[in-house]
């Protein structure tokens, strides 16, 4: 059952380019627009981590170091492209009420589309992060491979949640609320603006939050060049996978039902 | 057995009446309240109807098969379950080829994209990859008629002209099953004619059409079998034409039964010519209609209406008593009304629907309405089109070849004149 809605998934795979293709093409019609669409959110994240940092450094009479400046702009990225994500993959259905309700394709392309749009602006914002990052002579090292996976692991989890939220959307409309409200708190439990490090020992319960060790081990590998922590990792990969499975098998469950319950 | 298309085994189809919840801020306390309550109490949240009741029907390959039935009969139901959008109850639903459906061409258009952007954007809902899209623009964009705009966003479209780049796009999916609904009146006039005809080229190129539409005409036209439903029902299966009048017959016998019935009801209209009753004309020729009421309740200005649709449902003509000036009239409890107007049936040929009203004109409450009262058949020799027939001749016609184009027409304007004379 779930090979034949794959290959269906395969057969579409034009019509998920192409509403992938509106979705960047309608953000993007002026360049200028979508480019600072792509920037402001990660801006607005690492201007709030400057913040932060700054305080704790007057607090633990430390300073502010470029590297703690870099690994925020670093986490910052993955979380503008999670928040956005799952905000856009939320309403995906129901913007599109036309179509679910009227032509029969499969219609997970939806949410899917929704996340590829914000890989977009993901890459076209690391252009300018990497650019910083040369800026402030952060340096390289073979550690960087690590990079496409833990950024696997972030789009499999996106999916998964993707998936899920759009088709809980869809049968109750208050679920947007709820989604809306833990993406607005949710940066305080993860560590985007500060290091698990600075908890002290009490920081390992963070990296229960599947996001905690692939933000973390991001930062690692890009600005301190070290391994990331490879059990949490593991931890984080498996759940990514899990809830990609488990969002899919149940939006296709659900899928039938769409069309009289929208 | 390969020779079918497409079939709908005993399908049943249950919906849901009453509250649904549609979001956790009712069911949550519905569902904590649930706990607390007698079944019985929440008997009223469980009635459920069934929108479809074992719908069986076969339709082969390069037949064309309609569905028609009143509004609610579960004609969109049905064409929803054979698209794919929603699944049946119970039963089962087999298609052979690919299955394209004509349903709300424009439906997958986002504005802020140009015409060319949203023929791949709609194509590809539509099923196409894009490289056969690619290898087809020029044909769907010819065919749109809109050439010169399709780089421009389609915000900037007329309705028009956004359905005609629709229809372009779903005629040109190549099906082997296609499914129809109520698409063809889109456009204008010319462009219906060429969206017909690219169905009959459909058609003949051997794909399914399955068509569901309130439009008899059309039904009547593309399709060689038809079904007939009611309620979830189905009542008739069989030649288009049969099936079509049984609906109207039906339509008629459905409203005797009405339980909710004004205080006035039209009890009688008969269409007639010099001999008695008639239903086929030719064109020009006399008509009567007479019309006979019944009061229930004390009424008054009342005055009865009369109506003549085409086969699109579109009317042509009207008229009432009050306007031919006899006056609105006044009924007591009991009384009885007949009048009869004459009428010159100067149509082209074609199906028209007689429909009668009576009203209340200064209130403008409608007591009771027959659509249709009756069909009439017009039948012309001659080859005229449009709405009315204007008997037309052509009086003198004469070539002008190119070497006497110098010669001053004068003298043939004045033998046109006479002749006219």
């Amino acid at each position: 059952m779930r090979k034949d809605g794959l290959r269906e998934l395969f057969q579409y795979r034009d019509l998920l380019y192409m509403i992938a293709y509106r979705d960047i093409k309608v953000r993007y019609t002026q360049t200028i627009m979508g480019l600072l669409w792509a920037m402001l959110m990660p801006v607005l994240i690492f201007a709030s981590g400057i913040l932060v940092r700054y305080a704790y450094g007057l607090a633990a009479h430390k300073g502010l170091h470029t590297a703690d400046l870099a690994s925020v702009a670093v986490k910052s990225l993955p979380w503008a492209f999670w928040v956005s994500s799952i905000r856009f993959s939320c309403n995906s259905l129901i913007q599109n009420r036309n179509l679910v309700t009227k032509v029969y394709f499969p219609k997970e392309i939806f949410p899917i589309a929704a996340v590829l749009a914000c890989l977009f602006d993901l890459f076209v914002a690391s252009g300018v992060l990497v650019v910083f990052l040369a800026a402030i002579q952060s340096g390289w090292s073979p550690y960087l491979l690590w990079v496409p996976l833990l950024l696997m692991a972030m789009v499999l989890l996106t999916l998964g949640v993707g998936m899920i939220v759009s088709a809980a959307s869809l049968f109750f409309r208050d679920v947007k609320f709820i989604v809306e409200l833990l993406l607005t708190f949710g940066i305080f439990f993860t560590p985007v603006l500060y290091e698990v490090s600075m908890l002290g020992d009490k920081g390992t319960w963070l990296l229960i939050n599947p996001i905690a060790p692939i933000l973390d081990g991001l930062a690692a590998c890009i600005t301190w060049h070290q391994s990331p922590n490879l059990a949490w990792f593991a931890y984080s990969f498996l759940f990514s996978v899990v809830s990609f499975v488990g969002g899919y098998t149940f939006f296709k469950h659900l899928e039938p039902s769409f069309a009289e319950s929208i | 057995m390969s020779d079918v298309a497409l079939r709908m085994e005993h399908v049943f189809k249950k919906f849901r009446k009453g509250q649904v919840y549609n979001s956790l801020r009712d069911l949550l306390p519905a569902l904590t309240g649930r706990m607390f309550q007698h079944p019985e109490l929440n008997e009223n949240d469980r009635r459920e109807f069934w929108a479809l009741q074992d719908l069986f029907f076969e339709v082969k390959r390069g037949e064309a098969f309609g569905i028609i039935g009143h509004n609610g009969a579960g004609k969109s139901t049905a064409l929803k379950i054979l698209s794919r959008i929603m699944k049946p109850t119970k039963g089962s639903l087999f298609v052979q080829g690919r299955l394209s459906a004509l349903i709300e061409v424009s439906a997958g258009f986002h504005q802020d994209l140009t015409g060319r952007e949203n023929i791949y954007l709609q194509g590809t809902i539509l099923g196409m990859t894009r490289r056969e899209i690619d290898s087809k623009l020029d044909q769907i964009i010819a065919f749109s008629g809109i050439e010169e705009f399709i780089d421009t966003p389609v915000k900037r479209y007329s309705s028009g002209m956004c359905a005609r780049l629709g229809f372009s796009v779903a005629a040109h999916v190549d099906p082997e099953v296609l499914l129809v609904d109520e698409v063809l009146s889109v456009g204008d006039w010319a462009f219906q004619r060429k969206c017909i005809e690219r169905m009959n080229e459909i058609i003949r190129g051997g794909a399914t059409v399955l068509l569901v539409s309130h439009n008899l005409a059309t039904v009547a036209d593309f399709c060689h079998r038809c079904l007939l439903l009611h309620k979830g029902q189905t009542l008739t299966t069989g030649p288009a034409r049969e099936v079509i009048s049984a609906y109207l017959n039906r339509s008629n016998k459905a409203r005797d039964d009405d339980p909710n019935l004004g205080p006035i009801t039209i009890s009688s209209v008969r269409v007639r010519n010099e001999q008695g009753s008639c239903s086929h004309f030719h064109a020009g020729q006399k008509a009567w209609i007479d019309v006979e009421l019944a009061a229930r309740r004390p009424c008054s200005n009342l005055s009865v209406v009369l109506y003549l649709k085409n086969e699109q449902l579109q009317d042509v003509f009207y008229t009432s008593t009050t306007e031919l000036g006899s006056g609105e009239f006044s009924l007591d409890h009991g009384d009885g009304f007949r009048c009869s107007f004459e009428l010159n049936l100067n149509l082209v040929g074609g199906i028209y629907y007689l429909t009668v009203l009576v009203l209340q004109s200064c209130s403008h409450t409608t007591y009771d309405r027959w659509l249709p009262a009756a069909t009439i058949y017009i039948h012309s020799t001659v080859g005229v089109r449009g709405a009315v027939h204007c008997f037309p001749v052509v009086v003198w016609h004469e070539l002008l070849p190119a070497s006497r184009q110098d010669v001053p027409a004068q003298p043939a304007a004045e033998t046109s004149t006479e002749t006219r004379r």
